[in-house]
């Protein structure tokens, strides 16, 4: 592997940016379509990462080192594993078809592609780095172009939204940013010497009080970026507000940060401290579970309605990863993809109702379908992969997920199981109110059903949802070797630190519940 | 022959994508042809497969198929593959032929429909889906047809979408079942948790091998779980009250899937699962409970609807409790049965009330029929049959079968199943031909502008009608008393345990040989008990069920309001948890949370504000600052020095 995949797939949109710079701003349909291109050359480009990925191993791959600043052990490192590959993907797929909903878009478009090609870059440098140096800068570099995005092309209350998102993150990164320093001179301590090699601060054993705390200032951002109940009122604004790339790309890609941040920190670098925070963030995505889907379900507006649905599915991802089981990761891994392929969808989807009319409001549709059939058909798809239709993409992560929290908190799950009720009256609810019954305002009776841009954008999406419901293997494969390796870090050093209480373990691994009868085993969780 | 049964699933599927995304641009007759071109080879092949499978010895009679690993993740394993035994056989059959019988129905009855492509787009997926929840070998599987039937449900419970009762009803429906699968669902997971396995030969295999003792508690447990996901498919109570809405779709749609077909599904589960139930008697004492009780319930409800297909509906949930009865008490065979003959009498009912509305040009009110029988002949003489067969009347089939539940309960079971039973037999037989007779006998008091219209079905709704007339009375042959050629065949599916010639008669020869014989009048004379009554009440003298309504007002009123249930859950379970919903929203998350966080933005500002005066830009004020503060040092320290 000679060639620098991710390099190229994380610094090409920059080069776009340089084109589309050299562009006079009123040739704005050679901008677009330049952002586009370069874009979908990315996601060729990411392609076959897939498709060489070495499902025998958990080590890095594609790995790039280069020193940067060596007077603080800081390099330009990167490398993905089966857990980041995934979101990898999903960045590059969905930005090309955010910017193709974006066509619509008059105003500086040029600043606005930018803005787009700017934020590809962030992300996918989020999920590639593997020096926490460099995995921080791209985490703020992404900061500012979704902080415009909102801010300058968004609705109304834009600025609100816009300075609230801002903010709420920045707070959040804030206590990211202490605890990273204190990995590196805890690491300096420990070995004498300077780096920010997230593989080497994995080989530290850090005592579990310290470990304690710095487990919580990285669950601060992390867990504000998900975003975890009671930290998610920054979420419905900034969606509502955000025009619709920024909506999707929001909820597809800026939301997984949260969780693959638990992955790739919290739980290698603080195992303890991650298992002590088992009942904590169990009990606050199952709140979430529930809260959002209650709140969802009476909102008025379409976009706070999916916003708050997100909260809802976040809250199944944080279960998963907490369930502390291979399954449990690997249904959590697959929901992210899933939550950013369907919510996508479904903010891409009230975006094309908002082009046509103007508005957001549930009670301003009604009957759609008679009119617009095409398009009732894409809705009603996208409806049941949130709902976590079988079949489709969203239950195979849902359902994993249970089954993981199930075998280690059977309460918990049982708990979070009823979740897929209150998901299918709210989404059910809406798709009633918006596209059955008969038309009763004037103006949906003349709207017009989906555009080929449209169905481009959309059918790709629409693919890949069925991919994954009906062969959900090719992408789980790919995953094993990491997710395995990752319980095996966590179970090693639980096992030999002898400050946490074992009975508080569920079990780690797959094959350590050989007990056919778990009931009377079990009776202390219930 | 295994490779036959991916072809069985196949066809379907392939009608309904062809019909779904190309139907828009087909010909009325090539979108038909197409859909019943392809329920009608499906039914070919199961009729292969089921030859194939009586020829061979009974011991050999089953297949599994393995395609390719679905979900896989760790230990956690979700095939794609099927199993056909001797109970998959026979459920297949019963999907696609009357599946068949109904798809030709609907090209008749559908005809004038604009959304003629998407109808039998919807229906083709359907007997796809249920295809699968019959054919599947493992929990998982099920689990997908099981939610997949639940959609094309949905999609056709809505099918005219224009209308809110409509789109209410289909959105009623899926939720009711969600909370059904919820159990299920569970249930699923605690199988996996226990068998570390999802299949059904292992997890079966397993349990049959003594690991788990009778009364076990897992074990009660996953059965109950999986028991909540069939009273809600298979409207039980609590979860029967999406199954009257249900009516809101086309009629060929409440024959096929609120009839013949999906409803059944639970019981079929049930049955698939009899080794884990019959471990725990509890449970299948909640089952037998739950089947009896809505057997009751549902048939008081069905004696006072006015609506035709709603009476037909009230009387579904109560064939199914017969067939959750059966279960419950271990006959498994005798809930197969039943489900077998109900597919046929009351597919045909609801043809044959199609066909009624129809005539009438959409009218369903049965206070608006009246004298049809000689307008619509071959209607009124099927559905004469249907009726007769529901209503318990030898030898049609629906004697035999209920017959047996009823012989079952009382020797397997208790006094008690077998006289509620009874009664809700009396009270079938007198439902069904009080709708007979204020349909199609007595005076007409149709519309008079309906009844210049009236008119007989097409040959292609007429002639479904008489095949299914006709499989109701010949399809009782097959489980006759003593010599059940089907309790013979289900045998190797239900062992021991659901084989009513080991324990039912020789229980029954135990109290006297003429105890089966003996039922048999009695269940017969209930019968003629409720069709005299009916009789006497909607033929005789007609004015006798208003003055009975004016006397017991109270009663009266309940029934006919369905015992308010559908109220009762509005005020428990939805306007609450709207309620709930709209609070947390407006007060938690706007007020509390997003409150305090705004707060503290203020906060900051605020506090901002007022350092901000400190910062004036003047040198004086400056060097006034330094002055006070040196000064205050100064005291400072000299008073910490004393």
């Amino acid at each position: 592997m000679n060639l620098p995949i991710l390099t190229l797939i994380t610094f090409l949109p920059i080069v776009g940016v340089i084109l589309i710079l050299s562009i006079d701003s009123r040739h704005k349909e050679l901008i677009r379509v330049t952002s586009l291109l370069v874009s979908i050359v990315v996601f060729l480009i990411s392609l076959p990462l897939y498709f060489i990925f070495d499902t025998n191993t958990y080590d890095m791959q594609f790995v790039e080192k280069l020193r940067w600043i060596p007077s603080f052990g800081i390099s330009y490192h990167l490398g993905i594993d089966g857990i980041s590959l995934f979101l990898v993907l999903l960045t590059t797929f969905i930005t090309p078809i955010t910017i193709l909903a974006s066509w619509h878009v008059e105003r500086n478009v040029k600043e606005y592609m930018i803005a787009m090609l700017v934020l590809e870059t962030g992300m996918v440098g989020v999920f590639v780095s593997l020096d926490v140096f460099l995995f921080y800068v791209f985490w703020e570099l992404m900061l500012i172009p979704m902080y415009l995005i909102i801010g300058i092309w968004g609705g109304q209350r834009r600025i609100y939204a816009a300075v609230k998102f801002f903010i709420y993150t920045m707070a959040g990164s804030v206590f990211m940013l202490l605890a990273i320093i204190g990995l590196f001179f805890l690491n300096y301590r420990a070995t004498g010497e300077y780096t920010f090699n997230l593989l080497e601060f994995y080989r530290m054993d850090i005592s579990y009080a310290v470990q304690f705390w710095l487990f919580l200032a990285f669950f601060m951002a992390f867990a504000i970026k998900v975003p975890m109940f009671p930290l998610h009122t920054w979420l419905p604004d900034a969606h509502v507000e955000a025009p619709t790339a920024g909506s999707v790309i929001l909820a597809g890609v800026l939301l997984k940060m949260g969780t693959y941040g638990f992955v790739r920190f919290c739980l290698p670098l603080f195992p303890e401290a991650s298992h002590a925070f088992i009942p904590v963030i169990s009990w606050m995505a199952i709140v979430g579970i529930i809260y959002g889907a209650l709140v969802a379900m009476v909102q008025e507006d379409l976009k706070k309605l999916v916003a708050y649905s997100s909260v809802s599915h976040l809250g199944f991802v944080m279960m998963g990863i907490f369930a502390f089981n291979i399954q449990g990761i690997e249904g959590g891994i697959t929901q992210m993809i899933n939550h950013g392929l369907s919510t996508g969808a479904l903010f891409l989807i009230v975006g094309m109702l908002y082009e046509r009319r103007h508005t957001r409001l549930i009670s301003d549709y009604g009957g759609l379908t008679k009119q617009i059939p095409v398009f009732a058909t894409l809705f009603m798809i996208v409806t049941f992969s949130s709902i976590g239709l079988p079949g489709l993409n969203g239950f195979v992560g849902e359902f994993l997920i249970l089954v993981g929290m199930f075998k280690s908190r059977i309460l918990y799950a049982s708990i979070a199981t009823s979740g897929i009720i209150l998901a299918a009256v709210y989404m059910l609810w809406m798709f009633q109110r918006v596209m059955f019954q008969n038309i009763t305002h004037e103006e949906n009776k003349t709207l017009k059903d989906v555009s080929k841009r449209e169905l481009a954008v959309m059918i790709p999406i629409l693919l890949v949802i069925f991919w994954i419901g009906i062969y959900p293997n090719a992408f789980l494969r790919k995953m094993d070797s990491s997710v395995k390796h990752l319980l095996e870090q966590v179970e090693r050093k639980v096992l030999v630190t002898p400050n946490i209480q074992k009975q508080d373990n569920p079990d780690l691994h797959d094959n350590s519940i050989p007990k056919i009868d778990i009931v009377p085993e079990k009776e202390t969780e219930w | 022959m295994l490779n036959l049964v991916a072809l069985i699933l196949l066809f379907p599927l392939i009608g309904s994508a062809m019909n779904g995304l190309f139907g828009r641009r087909l010909r009325k007759e090539s979108i038909g042809y197409i859909a019943c071109g392809a329920i009608g080879l499906s039914f070919f092949i199961s009729v292969l497969v089921f030859i194939g499978l009586l020829l061979l010895p009974p011991e050999e009679r089953i297949f599994e198929k393995h395609l390719f690993s679905w979900i896989q993740s760790g230990s956690f394993n979700a095939a794609v593959g099927f199993q056909v035994d001797p109970l998959s056989s026979l459920m297949i059959l019963i999907v696609t032929g009357v599946g068949f019988l109904i798809h030709i129905y609907s090209m008749g009855y559908m005809h004038d429909d604009k959304g003629y492509h998407r109808y039998f787009s919807y229906l083709n997926l359907f007997t796809f889906s249920m295809l699968l929840l019959v054919l599947s070998n493992n929990f998982l599987l099920m689990f997908v047809g099981w939610e997949a039937v639940g959609l094309c449900s949905y999609l056709l419970i809505g099918f005219w979408f224009e209308k809110k009762s409509a789109s209410d009803a289909a959105k009623k429906a899926f939720v009711v079942n969600r909370v059904g699968d919820f159990g299920f669902a569970l249930g699923i997971m605690l199988i996996f948790l226990t068998f570390h396995s999802i299949d059904f030969t292992e997890v079966f295999n397993a349990a049959s091998h003594g690991e788990f003792a009778i009364g076990n508690i897992t074990i009660t447990l996953i059965t109950l779980l999986l028991f909540m996901g069939a009273a809600g498919k298979s409207a039980q109570i609590p979860l029967y009250t999406w199954l009257p809405d249900a009516m809101e779709g086309p009629t060929p749609v409440s024959a096929l899937i609120h009839a013949a077909t999906m409803v059944t599904a639970g019981v079929y589960m049930i049955a698939r699962c009899n080794v884990l139930y019959m471990l725990s008697p509890f449970t299948m004492t909640v089952v037998a409970s739950i089947g009896a009780t809505t057997a009751l319930f549902a048939a008081s409800i069905g004696l006072m609807q006015n609506d035709i297909k709603r009476v037909l509906a009230y009387s579904t949930i109560s064939q199914l409790g017969y067939m959750f009865l059966a279960c419950g008490v271990g006959a498994f065979t005798a809930g197969i049965f039943h489900l077998m003959t109900h597919a046929f009498f009351k597919a045909l009912l609801f043809l044959g009330s199609g066909s009624v509305i129809h005539a009438l040009s959409g009218e369903q009110d049965m206070r608006k029929m009246g004298g049809l029988k000689n307008h619509i002949p071959i209607t009124y003489k099927t559905f004469l049959i249907g009726t007769v067969a529901i209503a318990g009347i030898p030898p049609f089939a629906g004697f035999f079968s209920k017959d047996e539940i009823l012989l079952e309960a009382f020797v397997r079971g208790n006094v008690i199943y077998w006289s509620i039973g009874a009664f809700a037999a009396f009270l079938t037989a007198f439902y069904m031909f009080r709708l007979l007779f204020m349909t199609f006998h007595g005076e007409s008091r149709v519309d008079p502008h309906v009844k210049e219209h009236l008119h007989e079905s097409p040959r292609n709704m007429t002639i479904p009608l008489i095949i299914l007339a006709g499989l109701s009375i010949i399809g009782g042959f097959w489980g006759l008393p003593g010599a059940s050629a089907l309790n013979h065949f289900l045998s190797p599916v239900f062992g021991g345990h659901g084989h009513n010639e080991m324990h039912g008669v020789e229980a029954g020869a135990h109290h006297g040989i003429g105890l089966p014989s003996l039922m048999m009048v009695v269940s017969t004379l209930i019968a003629i008990g409720g069709i005299w009554l009916a009789y006497q009440m909607y033929v005789k003298k007609q004015e006798l069920p208003k003055k009975l309504a004016e006397r017991f007002a109270l009663p009266y009123r309940i029934l006919y309001n369905k015992y308010y249930v559908d109220e009762i859950y509005d005020a428990i379970f939805v306007n609450p948890v709207k309620k709930i919903s709209v609070q947390l929203w407006k007060k938690v998350d706007a007020m509390m949370i997003d409150g305090s966080v705004n707060g503290v933005a203020r906060f900051v500002t605020g506090t901002s504000n007022i350092f901000r005066f400190l910062q004036t830009g003047y040198v004086r004020n400056y060097a006034f600052y330094i002055v006070v503060g040196c000064i205050f040092i100064l005291i400072l320290t000299t008073w910490l020095n004393k």
